[in-house]
């Protein structure tokens, strides 16, 4: 089963404790600048979206890498960067639509949300369940079920 | 580990920042933040100095949790001696902007002297100038969020400002962080103006490490289990805010009204948490747009509102028709059931307008409240207001001096003089709701009687965060005492404000501790820092920073006499609910609260206490 982040920005708070996670399991030190998901805050309308990598099965990132260093996993369908291989050209930093690759000084590689291997941090640091990792086939089923809870109240068609 | 060891210098004088290192010895002694803060102005300052004069010093100081995954580790405090109150000032904000500072590499800004010409502090990692802030002088703090962060391209910064309050002398100026969290009480906005300085940003993308990692993210999840799972901090708080107390405190009979004059409000539920979640009959929608957290903090008490574009205060005004920093429970009782005022729509805005341009909520409408009692008495007339009607309970009045008060303006510029001044002034004197000099929080001292001492003894003047016995005395967080009663409350205030000056002085911030003791900060604190921090020695560090704080102030001429409550709660008793007749039982407590502190008769900590603290 392939699985990927489910991301809802309504129950979403901005409190940044998914980049304090993500940081601190990719670079060993809590540092938000470095996290792979970010959590924008759009101030005049009061919502706080998360956004990260959604690993594309057509990778635009993985298309334009001139030394293929990034390969998807067979099983979960995840993007991965090969930091012996990448030479840090950033080509794929431009190709991505989504800015979701991204690259590191300290290191010189890109860097990018690779699910932490199949058991994301960001998941469970998450205090509001804004962000869940669940059978990708499944992802829309939530607000399937929120918009057929709706259908409910509608008057039948032959009512008068 | 958790600090970052550095402190950064700024001579506004001379024009320099100087990078030096970390006191440690100090650290290991105050912790950070409040405690740490306090002893570098304690030792760089003489606290006789005029608060607005070059030789005051601010210091912006984050704790060593500042900046971790610990639950609302977020927090900076500034401290410095402060505007309205002359006594030590120290006010913690929320925000991201703590952090900020922290991931920028530092744990401290230490500001002395003068600026010549308006200046603006920017930080970006390791390396810090002194901007010309001329541009910006005379913006709003919102306007001068967007100028400095579309000057140097970098939507990612976290900027602290000042607004037309804090530039032009309001006596309770704050610092605005991150558009509306703020560094609210004692002045501390109008320290920064006097010296010049119209903002402070900064960008940081370096990491903050912690001594024990393994230790520290388990004893950090455990923590935030413990915030989930109780009532107030997992489901209250989330959902209501703090503005969840203004029904409650109402029912107990301890919600300051029209200047103290009543201690319940006939309006409270059109102005409480319920009522902001509520569709407006106008339009159908309701205040609250949703919650925000600060940064790091798993609880998210932070209200995001929004107004009825059709209300008055806001009619053609399309600037405040987006979401905001909506109403906490301070802001909401002092603009509202203190000055008699139950349009909700008119409170927010209102608010917004202290955000936007840098004073303090509970300060500005705690004076207005005083204005009005004054008003009423026929002690200040149309001719002093600018032909304004200061009516106890009339919006319109309140939105019209908010937006004076914060342009500096007509009877705006009397107002932002605070109560105590404002109440001399006109020779009213015990018509101000103060001790030291600042405003009074939403708590009646003759209906929860702990909150009497908590004011009378509060460092920084009165103030509910210094030891908030409302958990104890409504909530039975941690046991219940009885609010009435003025039995025990010694131990309890004492007890209160050791904890919290620990609690501040770590960097977390002190609604945690609805759910949390020291028993579940400690191993936190451990885990991140050099030390052995046990929820001894944490209380113990907290009893030695109260000490330091009050010899700050018995040093800058306050005495035991300054420990003090208006007449108004000594000799007239509430008027209705569970305390009617009831007056403060000040007298009863203060004497067993300097016994229980170790200081003599007249408030003084004796040599034993000073030595066993090693103050």
């Amino acid at each position: 089963m392939q699985k990927t982040l489910v991301i809802d920005p309504g129950k979403c708070t901005g409190c940044k404790q998914c980049e304090l996670a993500c940081s601190y399991i990719k670079e060993g030190s809590f540092n938000p600048s470095k996290s792979r998901i970010r959590v924008f805050d759009f101030h005049t309308e009061g919502r706080f979206v998360p956004y990260t990598c959604t690993q594309c099965d057509e990778a635009w990132c993985q298309q334009a890498c001139p030394v293929d260093a990034i390969t998807t996993d067979p099983v979960t369908g995840v993007k991965q960067v090969h930091d012996n291989l990448c030479v840090g050209c950033k080509v794929c930093t431009i190709a991505c639509p989504f800015g979701t690759i991204n690259y590191s000084v300290s290191t010189g590689k890109v860097v990018k949300c690779d699910h932490c291997g199949g058991d994301p941090e960001c998941v469970k640091a998450c205090p509001t369940q804004a962000i869940l990792y669940s059978d990708v086939e499944q992802a829309g089923f939530d607000k399937m079920q929120q918009w057929a809870a709706k259908t409910d109240n509608a008057a039948p068609a032959n009512s008068a | 580990m958790a600090w970052t060891r550095k402190i950064l210098r700024v001579n506004l004088t001379e024009g320099t920042c100087v990078s030096e290192p970390l006191n440690m010895d100090w650290a290991l002694k105050y912790l950070g933040q409040r405690g740490l803060g306090t002893k570098y102005l304690m030792e760089e300052i003489d606290p006789k100095v005029d608060p607005l004069s070059p030789d005051n010093k601010m210091i912006f100081a984050t704790g060593p949790l500042t900046g971790t995954c610990a639950s609302t580790a977020g927090r900076y405090s500034v401290i410095t001696k402060g505007a309205l109150t002359g006594a030590i000032a120290c006010s913690n904000s929320g925000g991201y902007f703590g952090a900020e500072l922290k991931f920028a590499g530092w744990d401290m800004i230490i500001f002395e002297g003068k600026s010549e010409k308006p200046v603006y502090l920017c930080i970006i990692d390791d390396k810090a100038e002194l901007l010309s802030a001329e541009g910006l002088w005379g913006k709003s703090v919102w306007d001068t969020d967007a100028a400095i962060k579309a000057a140097h391209q970098e939507p990612m910064m976290h900027i602290a400002a000042i607004g037309v309050a804090g530039e032009k002398g309001n006596m309770y100026a704050c610092i605005v962080n991150d558009l509306h969290r703020a560094a609210g009480r004692s002045g501390v906005g109008t320290v920064m103006g006097s010296k010049n300085l119209k903002a402070v940003a900064v960008r940081g993308t370096g990491g903050v490490s912690v001594e024990d990692f393994p230790a520290f993210m388990k004893s950090t999840e455990a923590g935030k289990r413990v915030l989930q799972e109780n009532a107030v901090t997992g489901e209250s708080l989330p959902a209501y805010g703090t503005q969840v107390l203004m029904n409650v405190i109402n029912e107990s009979g301890a919600l300051p009204t029209r200047n103290f004059r009543d201690v319940q409000f006939e309006s409270a539920n059109d102005i409480s948490a319920e009522a902001m979640a509520e569709p407006r009959r106008s339009d159908g929608k309701p205040n609250l747009l949703t919650n925000q957290a600060c940064f790091s903090c798993t609880i998210a008490c932070g209200r995001i509102s929004q107004i009825d574009k059709d209300h008055f205060t806001v009619v053609n005004k399309p600037e405040y028709w987006g979401a905001e920093g909506g109403l906490e429970y301070e802001a909401a009782w002092a603009l509202g059931a203190a000055t008699g005022i139950k349009d909700l729509e008119a409170l927010t805005y209102a608010n917004y307008l202290c955000n936007e341009h840098g004073y303090d909520p509970i300060s500005f409408g705690s004076t207005l409240a005083a204005a009005m009692d004054m008003y009423d008495e026929g002690i200040l007339t149309k001719k002093d207001t600018g032909g304004v009607e200061l009516k106890f309970g009339s919006a319109e009045m309140l939105a019209k001096m908010a937006e004076l008060t914060g342009i500096m303006e007509g009877f705006g510029k009397e107002l932002a003089l605070g109560s105590k001044r404002l109440c001399e002034k006109y020779g009213r004197p015990e018509l101000s709701m103060t001790v030291k000099g600042q405003e009074f929080p939403a708590y009646d001292p003759r209906g929860i009687q702990g909150m009497g001492l908590t004011y009378a003894t509060s460092n920084r003047g009165a103030c509910h965060l210094r030891s908030y016995t409302v958990s104890s005395e409504i909530f039975g967080i941690p046991e219940k005492t009885d609010p009435l009663s003025t039995d025990g409350k010694a131990g309890l205030v004492k007890a209160f404000q050791d904890a919290t000056a620990a609690v501040d002085s770590a960097g977390l911030c002190v609604f945690t501790t609805f759910a949390w003791t020291l028993e579940d900060i400690a191993p936190q604190v451990d885990a991140a820092c050099e030390g052995n921090w046990t929820a001894d020695t944490l209380m113990e560090a907290g009893e030695r920073i109260w000490n330091m704080e009050r010899n700050f102030n018995l040093a800058a001429g306050f005495s035991g006499k300054d420990d003090e409550l208006p007449k108004r709660l000594m000799k007239d008793a509430a008027k209705t609910g569970p305390a009617k007749g009831l007056t403060s039982g000040l007298d009863k407590m203060l004497p067993e609260y300097y016994e229980v502190r170790g200081w003599n008769t007249k408030g003084v900590p004796t040599e034993e206490t000073l030595s066993r603290l090693g103050v």
